[in-house]
């Protein structure tokens, strides 16, 4: 029996659906716990105040990664069957610019609002509506959008693929990449806890 | 009832956080063969709700119709609008269980109360627009895609940081 378990037919269309309320409780409960339901927190992060974004992310990103590794390795999981979303290069950077301004200005992404929202912050709900608002938006300008979402195709690509190299070097690179940025983060974290903005 | 505390606990170590987030995304990688989402289930309230409203005027539409199905089953009986719920639960509880479930806004000192639902009305829908554009947020590209090494999203990952610090100084009174 190996993973992905729903893909290779080990569970059905039903139980995948009750997998994803459990593992939105997990995701939402985690969140909650280290205080990205916060707005104040998770703005701190863009004055080097509060670097727990960056912390809490990269951790679950290097760990997650580590034991896709060794799943795969070990033939537990087929990574090839896991879904890839397509790189498309000059939506993807501009999408990023945008979502950016966007995260600081209104204090939440989309995960994190649905958090504050549910631990009872009111901004945390009028964010969610915001955001429904503007992907209504986004839908209506699809139709002149469209080139430019399509713009620059690089496929399915993954870092491994695109340097050519071994799985275990790049996650291994990555991995010293995020130890850098945590030590990095708590100097900040020092350096910016008294200093006027 | 008694479970619910005066005093709101402080937080979890942000890399204990880490490490359990981490879990879960490899847990869903290991039984779904996907990763973990948010924005795609407001995609799916928005299509359905503009099908409701005008389903020819929705269905025209090839980005709303991706959303849509094949009219068989409702686009709510969606994996990430069921993992959304979820959030939702989870957040609610783990809040509850801390003592930091209660009504409240969230906003620096010195801006008002309008001033702050103004700018999270603004914001969300800047937000979102990039999330669209980019095919996914922070939990469906930067994390999900961040831990496969998917070059589109660490791209993302990067640029949504940077956009982020540079529009900072110009909006720190909303949060200092």
């Amino acid at each position: 029996m190996n993973g992905p378990f729903f893909i290779n037919g080990w569970i059905g269309e039903e139980a995948s659906l009750i997998f994803a309320l459990f593992i939105g409780i997990a995701f939402g409960f985690f969140l909650e716990r280290a205080g990205l339901g916060s707005a104040k927190k998770l703005a701190s992060q863009f004055y080097g105040r509060d670097m727990t974004v960056f912390k809490m992310m990269f951790t679950a990103i290097i760990t997650a990664m580590v034991g896709l590794f060794w799943f795969d390795y070990f033939g537990w999981l087929q990574l090839e069957l896991v879904y890839l979303t397509p790189t498309f290069v000059a939506p993807q950077i501009i999408g990023g610019l945008v979502f950016g301004v966007g995260f600081i200005i209104g204090g939440y992404c989309p995960g994190t609002s649905c958090v504050a929202g549910a631990t009872g912050s009111l901004d945390g709900w009028v964010n969610v509506i915001g955001m429904l608002a503007g992907i209504l938006v986004f839908g209506e300008l699809y139709p002149w959008l469209e080139s430019f979402y399509n713009a620059t195709p690089m496929g399915e690509l993954t870092f491994v693929d695109y340097f050519n190299l071994p799985a275990g070097l790049m996650v291994f690179i990555l991995v010293m990449i995020a130890l850098g940025g945590f030590w990095l983060s708590e100097k900040i974290e020092t350096k910016m806890a008294n200093k006027d903005l | 009832m008694p479970f619910i505390r005066k005093t709101a606990e402080p937080y979890w170590n942000p890399y204990i956080s880490g490490i359990g987030l981490g879990l879960v995304l490899l847990f869903t990688f290991l039984v779904m063969g996907r990763g973990i989402g948010a924005s795609g289930a407001m995609t799916s309230v928005v299509a359905t709700t503009a099908n409701v409203i005008s389903p020819q005027h929705a269905q025209a539409n090839e980005f709303f119709r991706g959303y849509l199905g094949d009219g068989t089953v409702s686009p709510l009986k969606d994996w990430l609008v069921f993992e959304v719920i979820g959030v939702l639960i989870g957040g609610f509880l783990s809040g509850i269980f801390a003592g930091r479930t209660s009504i409240k806004i969230e906003k620096g000192t010195g801006i008002s109360t309008n001033r702050r639902f103004q700018y999270a009305f603004i914001g969300g829908m800047i937000m979102a627009f990039g999330t669209k554009l980019a095919r996914g947020c922070t939990s469906g590209q930067a994390l999900t895609g961040g831990a496969l090494m998917n070059v589109g999203s660490w791209l993302f990952m990067i640029s949504l940081f940077a956009g982020a610090y540079a529009m900072a100084w110009f909006v720190r009174r909303l949060w200092i």
